[in-house]
């Protein structure tokens, strides 16, 4: 049971990290259509930036945590949305009106170009930091086996839980909001009535490449390292994620973010950690077949 | 990294062309062309202070260290600069991209080309060995972009003509290459459930000589048996979930052979693959060596002239397969249910079987390219099988026009040829990939040969434009 429990924490913490990612693959999926394949690897430029900021201020002798990591966040979220905005403009935009497929391949070309961009820039060697949030709490321990709480953990999911409370309110309350759901509807009606769907789209992008930068960082802080490929891979199971939930639902996307950490954790932890994206990506399937469009999605009506 | 310019409200249906000729000339001059790029410079050095301007790497100790470089900073910075300038001087004179359409003459000019093209790129094709001879890199090189028209066209009758978007199409390559090899070389596929048998090269079928010609169309029909598994759970799915489920399903594949090291040898790969022969007599400088018997001296360039020839003529039948079926019932079904599958369902086309159909024999021309790519490199790892490679013929796909078997062939060709001629720069190579795929895409959205030859028509068959074929959403 006290292992059960410790693997439930640990589910939990990864799940949130994907969540975070997934918010801005359902995001971008429900307003413009199109799979941002580059995503991923914005949430790697995201672990990095986070990653040389914290040697930038350690190096200039600031040795307060908590002001380091709000630093490190503040400017993480801000230069990573840039990353997000300036892709959208380059690579998405041009092609908002071609066919399907197009903005597609253009999005598997920019994750390749944001990926070696960063293993040109920064070097392939995985990069360590020393942890920075250490301690923790021992929630039971039964003698033979502790249930821990590290503060890491704790500050993950705290910190997933306020942004999406944030989040959600700017969805749901905000004139942003409204002009972002608006356009998700019906981009020309939305148009027409003064919305600038052009910088809501931007807008978009932007958030979702802040929460990107986010969960980057998080990342950062949980396992303690960067490496140039880590985008790809993170980037495969949020969109898994994203589509397990539904893609294009909100709720959905955190949903599917905490399913495939916690398939992957208990699968690493009760089976075998060699065959977890098997077990992930095999659950995805299996969920695909019996729930065609997630599982909070709405189900296409489709007309003839 | 130039930002585009205009502030215009291209969204959707809005962007009349009115309204940009309006924009373009309320922006015509210098001022806006240098705010652009000073607007473009400061992006840059937003985007770049931390990831060009400092260097961060790993002591001897493992403590993290970091040197600044603000030397290169400048320059790219710099770079953005005088390179938006370029760009949006050109924009000026050129129009939007895109927007530029060729007069008839031309076009008339290009399609009489294109009539001559396919003819003399078949005879080039023929003689590639004979010219090339004595250049054994060009040799490897035409191979190799030969396995990726086979591919292209492979995955063209799932994605081109049947609009099935397929992100996991390495997958069937994957189990082509490692039926061939594990068949070839243990002759049974659990070797370890007979444990008097060690693992590598027992040959117990008694193939011999003649392993890679018996093996190939099982490779083939195994791939084949998989596309079908894969193609029942997805029946249902369409677009973007099932994209994601081809995605997976490569993933799931490539890392059950990286792990399953008792059968596939895991990261280690398969090595020690049986050369292809000439129909049993084998490419080799011995008594019985093909060079023997036919009274030449023995020279390794001989093999490589054979299996140019061997995935030459798997190639062209992959695109003779496709050119028949696609006057067949089944192959005009794919296409109809690529326009509209509720309308093929209404007209009694058997959607399960045409769907399935096009995964079986899309992968089964996978799975035979990946037989002859395990025969041709005489070992194979999982590395060989990452979604890069999907990706990439994806790419082909697309940037060959989606249904065009000679852009497809263009695309391969310009494609793993660039990617060859950029060897030179080493680690940039894959990021100027990616930068080309991107700005390809932004200037021909609908690939090179942006024409489709219509499978029905009235009387003249005439070429009609990509832009009225729809893609299919799975």
């Amino acid at each position: 049971m006290d292992y059960f429990a410790q693997q439930l924490i640990n589910g939990v913490v990864l799940g949130s990290i994907y969540g975070l990612i997934a918010i801005g693959y359902t995001m971008v999926y429900g307003i413009v259509g199109m799979i941002n394949f580059a995503h991923g690897d914005i949430f790697m430029i995201g672990g990095f930036i986070a990653l040389i900021t914290f040697l930038i201020l350690v190096s200039m002798g600031l040795s307060a945590v908590p002001l380091i990591l709000l630093v490190m966040l503040i400017v993480s979220m801000a230069v990573t949305a840039v990353y997000g905005w300036v892709v959208e403009r380059i690579a998405y935009r041009p092609l908002r009106q071609s066919f399907r497929l197009a903005p597609l391949l253009s999005a598997i070309g920019m994750s390749f170009v944001l990926m070696n961009f960063s293993q040109v820039s920064q070097g392939a060697q995985v990069k360590p930091i020393p942890p920075l949030i250490t301690g923790g709490y021992t929630l039971h321990d039964s003698g033979n086996f502790a249930v821990q709480l590290s503060n890491v953990q704790i500050m993950v999911v705290v910190t997933t839980i306020v942004l999406l409370t944030i989040f959600s309110y700017i969805v749901s309350r905000t004139r942003f909001g409204r002009d972002m759901r608006a356009c998700e509807q019906d981009q020309t009606m939305a148009a027409l009535l003064g919305v600038n769907v052009d910088r809501t789209i931007s807008m978009t992008f932007v958030i979702g490449a802040s929460l990107a930068a986010v969960a980057g960082m998080m990342y950062l802080l949980y396992y303690g390292l960067v490496d140039f490929f880590m985008g790809f891979v993170a980037g495969i199971k949020a969109f898994t994620a994203a589509v397990l939930g539904g893609i294009g639902s909100l709720p959905g996307a955190m949903l599917g973010g905490l399913a495939i950490g916690l398939i992957e954790t208990f699968w690493s932890a009760y089976f075998s950690i060699e065959y977890k994206d098997v077990a992930a990506f095999s659950i995805l399937i299996v969920v695909l077949i019996f729930m065609p469009t997630g599982l909070l999605g709405r189900p296409e009506v489709e007309k003839v | 990294m130039a930002v585009p310019k205009s502030k215009k409200s291209d969204g959707p249906d809005v962007a009349a062309p009115a309204l940009n000729q309006q924009t373009a000339t309320r922006d015509r001059s210098v001022a806006s062309i240098i705010k652009n790029a000073v607007v473009s410079a400061l992006l840059a050095l937003v985007l770049f202070s931390l990831m060009i301007g400092i260097r961060t790497e790993t002591g001897p100790s493992g403590q993290l260290t970091y040197w600044t470089r603000f030397g290169e900073l400048a320059a790219v910075v710099g770079a953005v600069f005088v390179g938006s300038i370029i760009v949006e001087t050109i924009k000026r004179w050129t129009g939007p991209l895109g927007s530029v359409e060729l007069p008839d003459t031309v076009r008339r000019a290009f399609s009489v080309l294109g009539r001559v093209l396919i003819p003399a790129l078949l005879i080039f094709a023929l003689l590639v060995p004979v010219i090339f001879y004595n250049q054994r890199y060009l040799l490897d090189l035409g191979i190799l972009v030969l396995t990726y028209v086979m591919l292209g066209w492979g995955l063209n009758i799932v994605v081109g003509l049947a609009g099935l978007l397929d992100l996991g199409y390495v997958a069937f390559y994957a189990v082509g290459a490692y039926s061939y090899a594990l068949l070839a070389q243990s002759g049974l596929p659990f070797p370890y459930f007979i444990e008097t048998y060690p693992y590598v090269a027992i040959d117990f079928l008694q193939l011999g000589s003649w392993a890679f010609w018996a093996l190939l169309p099982v490779s083939g029909v195994l791939a084949a048996f998989w596309g079908v598994l894969l193609g029942f759970p997805v029946l249902r799915l369409r677009g973007d979930y099932l994209a994601i489920v081809t995605l997976a399903f490569g993933e799931i594949i490539r890392l059950v052979i990286l792990n399953w090291q008792d059968l596939t040898g895991g990261p280690n790969g398969v090595s020690g693959i049986p050369r292809p022969t000439v129909f049993g007599i084998p490419l080799t400088p011995g008594e019985d060596g093909f060079a023997a018997l036919i009274g030449v001296p023995f020279s390794p360039t001989h093999r490589l002239v054979f299996l140019f020839y061997i995935i030459l003529a798997l190639a062209l039948l992959t695109n003779w397969v496709t050119i028949r079926l696609r006057r067949l019932p089944i192959g005009r079904a794919w296409e109809a249910m690529r326009e509209d599958e509720v309308a093929c369902r209404a007209l009694g086309i058997n959607i399960t079987t045409t769907k399935l159909s096009a995964f079986a024999i899309g992968a089964m021309f996978g799975g035979f390219a990946g037989a002859f790519f395990a025969t041709r490199q005489g070992f194979i790892s999982p590395e060989s099988f990452t979604f890069q490679e999907s990706a990439l013929v994806l790419a082909i796909v697309v940037l060959g026009g989606m249904g065009s078997q000679l852009g497809v062939a263009l695309a391969a060709i310009a494609m793993i040829g660039g990617f060859e001629l950029f060897r030179g720069l080493d680690q940039f190579r894959m990021l100027v990939f990616g930068g080309v795929m991107v700005l390809l895409m932004i200037w021909r959205p609908r690939g090179l040969v942006s024409h489709r030859a219509p499978s029905v028509f009235l009387g003249r068959q005439t070429a009609i434009p990509s832009s009225m074929v729809k893609e299919g959403d799975g």
